[in-house]
């Protein structure tokens, strides 16, 4: 395996013409992101590296170590182990529901020697690897067809049927509406689009009476009427909104955050650390952060548009999409505008698998733009040997 | 060709289709932009405030409480030190077993036990628990000094109300108690709400408490989620409650107490001119301090089940026929009316009969022929059952009430009892029954439906004293730097010829030999003292034990031997004081009742000559 690789850098691009060609500014941001992160979690801790922040730094490194493996593959072995890498992922998500261990009501969590993954965070790049993939392969006329959309639509399903077994909620709406993104810009017609839609509103109070659990019901009740239980379940979204709300436009300066140190914010570290940003630094933390994300997400667009390969374009893209969905649901969670889903911050958020695979993401789209001349022709053609 | 034209398509395709995403992305950050602009701009304000709410609790600090004090400044309610023991849970770790450890140096009742296992559940680990409270030093030092065998035990310092004189003032200065949830109800004072603040429950206490109390201190503390302190950013302290000072003269209060210890009994002393109270007794008593903290429900019991009634305040509120110191009222009623000549005589053969029924006197084989003086000397029934047939009861019960009898005198603290003054009308009204003759004559002699307090038999004595004023009796002189104004008592209208006639009588009684308290007289001239005395029959003596000879109260059981009564004042040649001692079950008023009345003048006179009061 290593073998080959090296022989396709050999053959087309080399090691160091691949880390001459990274997007460095690109990088840079993500760095920056990762760092403000840090500091938060510097914050959340009184002040202290020692609780949270050089386990972050370290779950960060091991997340640039995948990011340059990511990159510096070649983009064709990605294409042919898409499939491969999809199914192992598979795999993995079947095996939490008998190997997984019991962590906040959920078996989200696959022990894995090292540190606890969460599987649905690389499921989620492994799909889009695999449908960048399928319509990489697909040929361009047969796009509108109606039974092209069947093995699509099995990919997207069947992670998110196990999701929705575990029982995670928000994981599975996320990775349908990253599918369903997927699906958009791979060319499937929009009138797919809006007849789903439409489907989809009519079976909301079947989904509603039959597939949700109790306690997800509750989120959703709680999100729409959060003042009727303030210290109960809709505890959270007010303190949350209280924390934003005090912050005003300067915030309280950095360490000065009533709510952030006198614990009246929940789970300040992983899914309410924007609070704790936005309280300290205010509207200018809040807003600053949300263009640090638009700027990766330009960034995205243009390696994806730059590319001369189709799974090259999809890859950059689709994982544009996931980063999307992560930061808006996030930050729609904690402003009160959806309910409580549980989705961590992209790169600022305390957290294992999550920060090692939205890296892991980063170093595929690196991968593209490192790759973006080398283009046209399926994997079967691809001539490694 | 075809394939390529269908490459250049789909790449157009995709960028058009990236770019309406894109433009999406950017519309939705556009709306959490709008809603982050929205909370953190627009409802800036608002959720500040909440965020200071949800910071910032201010913890009451309880006020020392004021003090209670007599005429002359002694301390009869303080603070002390109240070393207790507090309990967190968090640092115990395992609190049955800490409280094992703790009950090892100082013995903890179930109850406490119960309690604090109790709260240990209920409450946030790290909330302070009270354990025990009003160690002694001893006990608190060695508390102290194991303090690293016990961890989560702390030592504190509060401060608690002491009463110094114990039993001698209960009932006059009341008693303090933990708040019970009924008085937070009707009452919004803050200060209601911290644990260890007590509201008065009794006497002076009561009356008293809202300017006792004080005004609450605060403290600001920052707190985290979970309500623990964080740390204090601001602290004023409260301000101490005014204090009361009473009329009382403590040392007088002391030997009248000692006086009365072991009897049941009630005394109360009185200035004849301004109606001031110098002495105010009521025994058994019990000891206000054992209420600060929560009366321990055996000592509740014993106190309740007590036959002599410990709690019921007997000077203001114990109600007894007057017995024969109702004679002045109707010897005063008879004088006045111009109905009766003083200086006529009756004779007394020991009794009297009227109708069928004979009525008689307390002298068996009778005192002969008296004139009123020597009635009143020589205390003669049958000269008032006599008299009483030339005097309508409602003149007498007209003039009992002029002295005082029948009210209820608002002295400063709660409670107090009116007694009741018959009158033919009155028993129409209240029994539906008619009036019979022989209740003139026991009437006459104090007896019978009649009721009265000792502190209206001393305001009588005092009315007689003081030349026929309406003086009215108090007992507070003084709230913070306030002296307590009381109207000059008004003339009741009496005539001096009368009122000096009565006087008289009440100087025979003690000072001329023959008269029924000339054994309890007070041989200095400058404090020479006139009294009336009285006895008055608590069972029915029958026809049988008449004619085999009346028992004395000696072979009686207690609960059936008479009550004992003195009413007094002194000095004679100028009146300053008033007594009156009712002593349950003591005999007779000239054994029982006229010695410690006597004592008490003396006393208080002595004190008075050397500028004490």
């Amino acid at each position: 395996m290593i073998a080959v690789i090296f022989r396709a850098f050999g053959r087309r691009v080399s090691f160091f013409d691949k880390l001459a060609a990274l997007n460095y500014v690109f990088l840079l941001v993500l760095v920056l992101i990762a760092s403000i992160g840090v500091l938060m979690l510097y914050s959340t801790a009184g002040g202290s590296m020692e609780h949270r922040g050089w386990a972050q730094i370290s779950r960060l490194s091991i997340g640039m170590g995948l990011l340059l493996l990511a990159v510096l593959v070649d983009i064709r072995i990605w294409i042919k182990i898409a499939y491969p890498f999809y199914f192992f992922m598979l795999g993995t998500l079947f095996l939490v529901e008998f190997v997984g261990y019991q962590s906040m009501g959920a078996q989200r969590w696959l022990d894995v020697a090292i540190f606890s993954l969460q599987p649905s965070e690389p499921m989620k790049i492994a799909l889009v690897l695999a449908l960048a993939r399928y319509y990489h392969d697909l040929p361009a006329e047969r796009i509108i067809r109606f039974s092209s959309m069947i093995v699509p639509l099995a990919l997207i399903a069947l992670p998110i049927v196990l999701l929705l077994r575990q029982p995670d909620l928000g994981t599975a709406i996320l990775t349908m509406l990253l599918g369903v993104g997927i699906l958009f810009l791979a060319g499937v017609r929009y009138r797919y689009f809006i007849s789903a839609i439409l489907l989809g509103l009519m079976s909301l109070p079947f989904i509603w009476q039959f597939v949700l659990h109790p306690y997800q019901r509750q989120r959703v009740l709680t999100f729409l009427y959060p003042e009727q239980d303030p210290m109960g379940a809709g505890y959270h979204i007010l303190q949350s909104k209280i924390a934003l709300g005090s912050g005003g436009v300067f915030g309280h300066g950095y360490l000065g955050g009533t709510q952030n140190h006198l614990d009246f914010l929940p789970e300040k570290e992983t899914d309410f650390i924007f609070t704790v940003l936005a309280e300290e630094i205010g509207l200018m933390g809040s807003l600053g952060l949300m263009l640090l994300y638009s700027i990766v997400l330009l960034f995205m667009f243009l390696i994806a548009k730059r590319s001369s390969s189709h799974f090259g374009r999809m890859l950059a893209m689709g994982l544009g999409v996931n980063f999307f969905l992560h930061a808006f649901s996030n930050i729609a969670m904690v402003t009160g505008l959806i309910p409580v889903v549980g989705m961590p911050l992209p790169l600022v958020s305390y957290g294992g698998s999550a920060i090692v695979a939205m890296l892991f993401g980063f170093g595929l789209v690196m991968n593209v733009h490192v790759h973006q001349s080398i283009g046209a022709g399926s994997a079967a053609n691809l001539d490694l040997r | 060709m075809e394939r390529s034209k269908s490459e250049g398509w789909r790449r157009r395709e995709f960028t058009r289709r990236a770019i309406v995403a894109g433009g999406l992305q950017l519309g939705l950050f556009g709306v959490l932009g709008g809603r982050l602009y929205y909370l953190q701009v627009k409802q800036s304000d608002r959720y500040s405030a909440l965020a200071e709410q949800n910071r910032i609790n201010t913890v009451l600090l309880a006020p020392e409480r004021g003090l209670i004090l007599d005429r002359n400044g002694a301390e009869l309610a303080s603070s002390r030190e109240n070393f207790r023991i507090i309990l967190v849970p968090e640092q115990a770790g395992d609190v049955p077993q800490a409280l094992q450890r703790l009950n090892s140096f100082i013995r903890l009742s179930d109850t406490a036990l119960r309690r604090v296992l109790e709260s240990a559940r209920r409450l946030p680990s790290f909330v302070a628990i009270p354990v025990v409270e009003g160690l002694s030093w001893g006990e608190f030092a060695e508390i102290n000094l194991r303090a690293p065998e016990l961890p989560g035990i702390h030592c504190e310092v509060g401060r608690l109300r002491y009463y110094p004189h114990a039993d001698a003032l209960a009932h006059v200065v009341g008693y303090v108690a933990p708040v019970r949830k009924e008085d937070i109800e009707d009452n919004s004072d803050s200060l209601l709400r911290i644990p260890e603040f007590r509201i008065g429950r009794s006497g002076v206490e009561t009356r008293f408490d809202t300017y006792l109390r004080g005004v609450a201190g605060a403290s600001r503390v920052e707190v985290n989620a979970a309500g623990r302190i964080v740390r204090e950013l601001e602290r004023h302290e409260g301000q101490s409650g005014t204090e009361v000072a009473l009329s009382l003269d403590l040392p007088t209060q002391l030997h009248l107490n000692e006086l009365l210890k072991n009897e049941s009994a009630a005394g109360v002393v009185m200035d004849v001119h301004n109606g001031e109270i110098l002495a105010m007794s009521s025994t058994p008593s019990y000891d206000p301090n054992h209420f600060s903290m929560g009366i321990p429900a055996e000592r509740w019991k014993a106190l309740m089940g007590h036959p002599d009634t410990p709690f019921l305040h007997k000077a203001i509120e114990g109600q007894y026929a007057p017995g024969s110191t109702f004679k002045l009222v109707v010897a005063l009623a008879a004088l006045e009316e111009g109905l009766v000549n003083p200086d006529e005589t009756y004779y007394c053969s020991g009794k009297y009969s009227l109708g069928t029924r004979d009525f008689h006197c307390w002298k068996e084989h009778g005192h002969g022929r008296l004139d009123m003086l020597g009635a009143i000397m020589r205390s003669c029934d049958v000269y008032f059952y006599n008299l009483v047939q030339r005097v309508p009861v409602e003149r007498i019960a007209v003039m009992a009430r002029r002295m005082g009898f029948g009210e209820k005198f608002d002295i400063g603290i709660p409670g107090g009892k009116p007694g009741l003054v018959p009158s033919p009308r009155w028993k129409r009204e209240a029994l539906g029954e008619s009036w019979y003759g022989g209740e003139d004559l026991i009437t006459a002699v104090g007896q019978g439906y009649l009721l009265t307090t000792p502190l209206q038999l001393a305001v009588m004595a005092a009315r007689i004293a003081n030349g026929g004023m309406a003086v009215s009796p108090h007992i507070i002189k003084r709230v913070g730097n306030e002296h307590v104004k009381h109207t000059a008592a008004p003339p009741m209208g009496l005539s001096p010829s009368s009122l000096k006639f009565i006087q008289d009588s009440m100087h025979a009684v003690s000072n001329v030999p023959g008269g029924t308290a000339y054994r309890s007289r007070i041989i200095d001239p400058s404090m020479r003292l006139a009294g009336k005395t009285g006895t008055t029959q608590v069972r029915n003596i029958s026809r049988q034990e008449r004619r085999s000879g009346v028992i004395k109260n000696e072979h009686l059981a207690r609960k059936l031997r008479d009550h004992a009564l003195f009413v007094a004042y002194a000095p004679w040649s100028s009146p300053r004081y008033a007594v009156s001692i009712v002593v349950e079950h003591g005999g007779s008023g000239s054994r029982a009742a006229a010695p410690p009345a006597r004592d008490v003048l003396q006393f208080l006179l002595t004190r008075k000559k050397q500028g004490a009061v």
